[in-house]
């Protein structure tokens, strides 16, 4: 299948509102801003996704000693977390911002230093005095609990803090960004084969979606048309990325709730599809399965696994479900109301269980996957509503795993695809439904093939902000059912 | 005077024994059901002799109350289990074995506990004191209640007196009065001991923990003796339980022969109660926390009405 060409929008800053407004009005949604420097100038770069596999990009370019750029935060509340995250990585200013505070950059990074500059050198010694004001919540009997960065459980680290009355959570402020690794700044100067290794280490349970959304921005770059047994393949293992990480969730959601007999059970089922990965790829978490231009298996899939695995998922959501004390705490807990989903611009199972069908599988889709697949999507928007979509998703996912494997099955064995000898730099878009939800690399490849800029954006960093505006009138210890039901990614988000 | 003393020791040496095996008994019983392998039975043994080799590590500006509030629980632990009638239901010469001594004894360890919570100014250790408390106001008055009801046909509050006039007196097992007291009691336990579904012990979320909590800032021998204090108070309520439930073979005086009797008996009869207590656990979820109150607050209806019925029937 084709990817439709990227429509390409050069404006000036006084016809960037006009030209993202118009974008917005096609009924398509800002997926990515990636800001670049080159020489003297910053250009930022806008990406447009449509339901129908339109892209766009909309690029500005500014000087680099007066980089400023007019807000776009009135009219997408995403446009607004990504100019606060160009702000503190480049230093380019969002102009008349209604929210001009730091998102990535903790209050211990020295002024001025902004880590995605070329000129950026790594300070010495980072000033740790310098506190973390949170807004406070006044007024009788509002407590603060604080939780994190370091948990009791073996999570990711990140900061939260409630502020309450009673058990009830009267605002919830998620400090994140305390893995920040400068993933986007180690790309720089890499060959774009030594970009993999990277990419699926990004978030260590997205290798396959990082990886391939890495690929296929690397490949529509410089012009890489895959055959479509590789195309096959990269669906097929998308989807058993997708199958291990809804059952661990699964499990995990019913623990959360006291009922660990079946986060055992999910536990068993995650380890049988893991030694399927290892047997299909050489790895358990599908790392080292792609390549530039190629995608090739080791083995052939162990359908009636999967479908046996599938079926036993089923079967635990039914208990897990039908059990009146877990269906207790799922049900009408942490709703993410429709309109609050879409105003956000939440992803994935989030998005899709506050009743928002958003699937890049379907909106802007690299492979036909054929009758078997279908959106799921539930209504209520609260934590049953976002296990159910998993417990059916996991369910489309065997079919599609089925299917796909039998079309692999069928399709010619292809030499993988070289890269072409690049004389200029080129730009790319990837595209890809992880298990997260929809994940977009930008890169840009300069001559000899060394990347000269990638720009990751994973679900969570869309999807995070949608946790505390569902956490409205839940009570303290359901916050982690609500937590786990969007399970963000720290590190994908972080960076 | 001696017979006294003999009980007292036998009650202690062999609740000090038979805890830790109690709790391992249901982590095992629960992983096995799980389709885990667990840690064995004697993990719990282990985890105890661990954390007593290990110097407590205390916040600087602490108050005494992290050193002193371990060791009141573990010491009102084994009051509680020398007074309540575990294998034998000789009454103590001097010492007053009555319903609402035990009670009182069994608060002051809670009370520790919630000191201890709130000691360490965190959050965490508030909110589960907070939660603590508030389970306490309903389930202590189901203790007084629910035993009360049983003492009304044995005439008597002391506790030695009323299990060893219920083994003497069979048909006073399967009438109303006792049934309801006993489920109201089985409640009780579960809500005191912080088990499913009103407390996950294996939890991790800080969030949701009431009695981990409480405990999560202390270290070493301190969490030795909170963890052994806390497993003490699920031998002496699930025994008392057991011993009102089932009274048969507690021993009556302080013979060797009744005493070994009984101490088989009542290691049969804790060990078959704890098993099924974590088997019903593995068919459990957690309750939402506003919900807690009103399994506790029906099972002080059943006592209740255990309570009521005990004067309509004798």
């Amino acid at each position: 299948m084709r990817l439709r060409p990227v429509e390409e929008f050069r404006v000036e800053r006084d016809q960037l509102i006009e030209t993202v407004a118009a974008q917005l009005g096609l009924g398509r949604r800002l997926a990515l801003v990636a800001g670049t420097e080159d020489g003297t100038a910053c250009r930022v770069v806008y990406v447009f996704l449509g339901s129908a596999g339109e892209r766009a990009e909309v690029s500005l370019r500014v000087p680099r000693d007066d980089a400023w750029v007019p807000s776009l935060a009135g009219l997408s509340y995403q446009a607004g977390r990504f100019e606060r995250e160009l702000h503190d990585l480049y230093g380019i200013v969002a102009h008349d911002h209604p929210q001009p505070y730091r998102l990535v950059r903790h209050a211990h990074w020295p002024t001025g230093f902004y880590p995605l500059l070329d000129a950026a050198v790594t300070p010495s010694a980072f000033d740790a005095k310098v506190g973390f004001p949170f807004m406070e919540v006044a007024g009788k009997g509002v407590y603060e609990i604080p939780v994190g960065p370091v948990h009791a459980g073996l999570i990711e680290p990140g900061h939260f803090r409630f502020s309450v009355v009673g058990e009830t959570i009267v605002r919830m402020y998620q400090r994140l960004y305390f893995v920040h690794r400068g993933v986007e700044k180690l790309f720089i100067g890499r060959e774009v084969s030594d970009g993999v290794e990277l990419a699926e280490r990004i978030s260590g349970d997205t290798a396959i979606g990082h990886n391939l959304a890495y690929l296929m921005a690397v490949e529509d770059a410089v012009g890489i048309e895959i055959g479509p047994r590789a195309a096959l393949i990269r669906a097929l293992l998308l989807e058993l990325e997708r199958l291990y990480n809804h059952i661990a969730d699964l499990g995990a959601l019913a623990n959360d709730a006291g009922f660990g007999i079946a986060n055992s059970h999910a536990g068993r089922l995650r380890e049988t599809l893991l030694r399927h990965n290892a047997l299909l790829t050489g790895h358990r978490l599908l790392r080292g399965a792609l390549h530039l231009g190629g995608a090739e298996l080791l083995a052939e899939p162990d359908l009636p696994l999967v479908a046996s695995v599938a079926a036993e998922v089923a079967e635990l959501a039914e208990i897990a479900t039908s059990h009146s004390l877990v269906a207790n705490r799922l049900n009408t807990t942490a709703v993410l109301p429709t309109d609050q989903a879409q105003r956000l611009g939440v992803l994935g199972y989030v998005a899709r269980g506050s009743g928002v069908a958003i699937d890049a599988r379907a909106d802007q889709p690299f492979v036909d996957l054929g009758p078997e697949f279908r959106v799921v999507t539930r209504l209520d928007g609260d934590v049953r509503a976002r296990f159910d979509v998993r417990a059916e998703e996991v369910a489309v996912s065997a079919k599609l795993v089925a299917d796909l494997a039998g079309r692999i099955a069928a399709a010619p064995i292809e030499a993988a695809k070289r890269l072409p000898l690049l004389t200029h730099t080129v730009a790319g878009l990837g595209v890809v439904e992880a298990w997260r939800g929809t994940l977009v690399h930008r890169v840009e490849v300069g001559p000899g093939g060394v990347l000269k800029r990638v720009k990751v954006v994973d679900p969570s960093f869309l999807t995070w902000p949608g946790l505390p505006v569902a956490l409205n009138d839940v009570i303290v210890p359901d916050f982690p059912l609500a937590n786990k039901s969007f399970n963000c990614s720290y590190a994908g988000n972080d960076l | 005077m001696i017979d006294s003393v003999v009980v007292i020791v036998v009650h202690l040496v062999f609740a000090l024994a038979i805890t830790p095996v109690l709790i391992g008994v249901m982590r095992t019983v629960r992983a096995r059901l799980e389709g885990r392998v667990g840690g064995g039975i004697v993990q719990p043994w282990r985890d105890v002799i661990k954390l007593f080799a290990k110097e407590p590590l205390r916040a600087p500006g602490s108050s005494p109350v992290l050193t002193w509030a371990p060791l009141l629980l573990m010491a009102s632990s084994l009051v509680l289990c020398a007074l309540i009638p575990l294998v034998s239901t000789l009454p103590l010469a001097g010492v007053p074995g009555e319903l609402f001594v035990v009670v009182s004894v069994l608060l002051l360890g809670t009370v520790a506990l919630a000191m201890l919570g709130l000691e360490a100014g965190t959050a965490f250790g508030g909110m589960g004191s907070s939660r603590h408390m508030v389970f306490t106001a309903l389930v202590e008055p189901t203790v007084l209640l629910s035993i009360y009801a049983l003492s009304v046909p044995a005439g008597t509050s002391a506790l030695a007196a009323i299990v060893r006039s219920r083994r003497d007196d069979l048909s006073s097992l399967l009438n109303p009065v006792s049934i309801l007291a006993i489920a109201a009691l089985i409640v009780v336990v579960i809500a005191e001991t912080g088990r499913l579904p009103v407390d996950n012990p294996a939890t991790h979320l800080e969030l949701t923990m009431v009695h981990e909590a409480m405990i999560l800032e202390s270290g070493g021998r301190d969490l030795g003796w909170l963890e052994f204090g806390s497993w003490l108070r699920l031998t002496a309520l699930l025994g008392l339980t057991v011993n009102l439930a089932v009274p048969w073979a507690v021993a009556g005086d302080a013979s060797w022969t009744a005493l070994l009797v009984g101490v088989a008996a009542t290691t049969v009869k804790l060990v078959a109660a704890a098993a099924l207590l974590a088997a019903v656990e593995v068919f459990l979820a957690k309750l939402r926390l506003f919900r807690v109150p009103e399994l506790l607050a029906g099972s002080f209806v059943l006592a209740f009405l255990s309570v009521s019925a005990s004067y309509l029937v004798f």
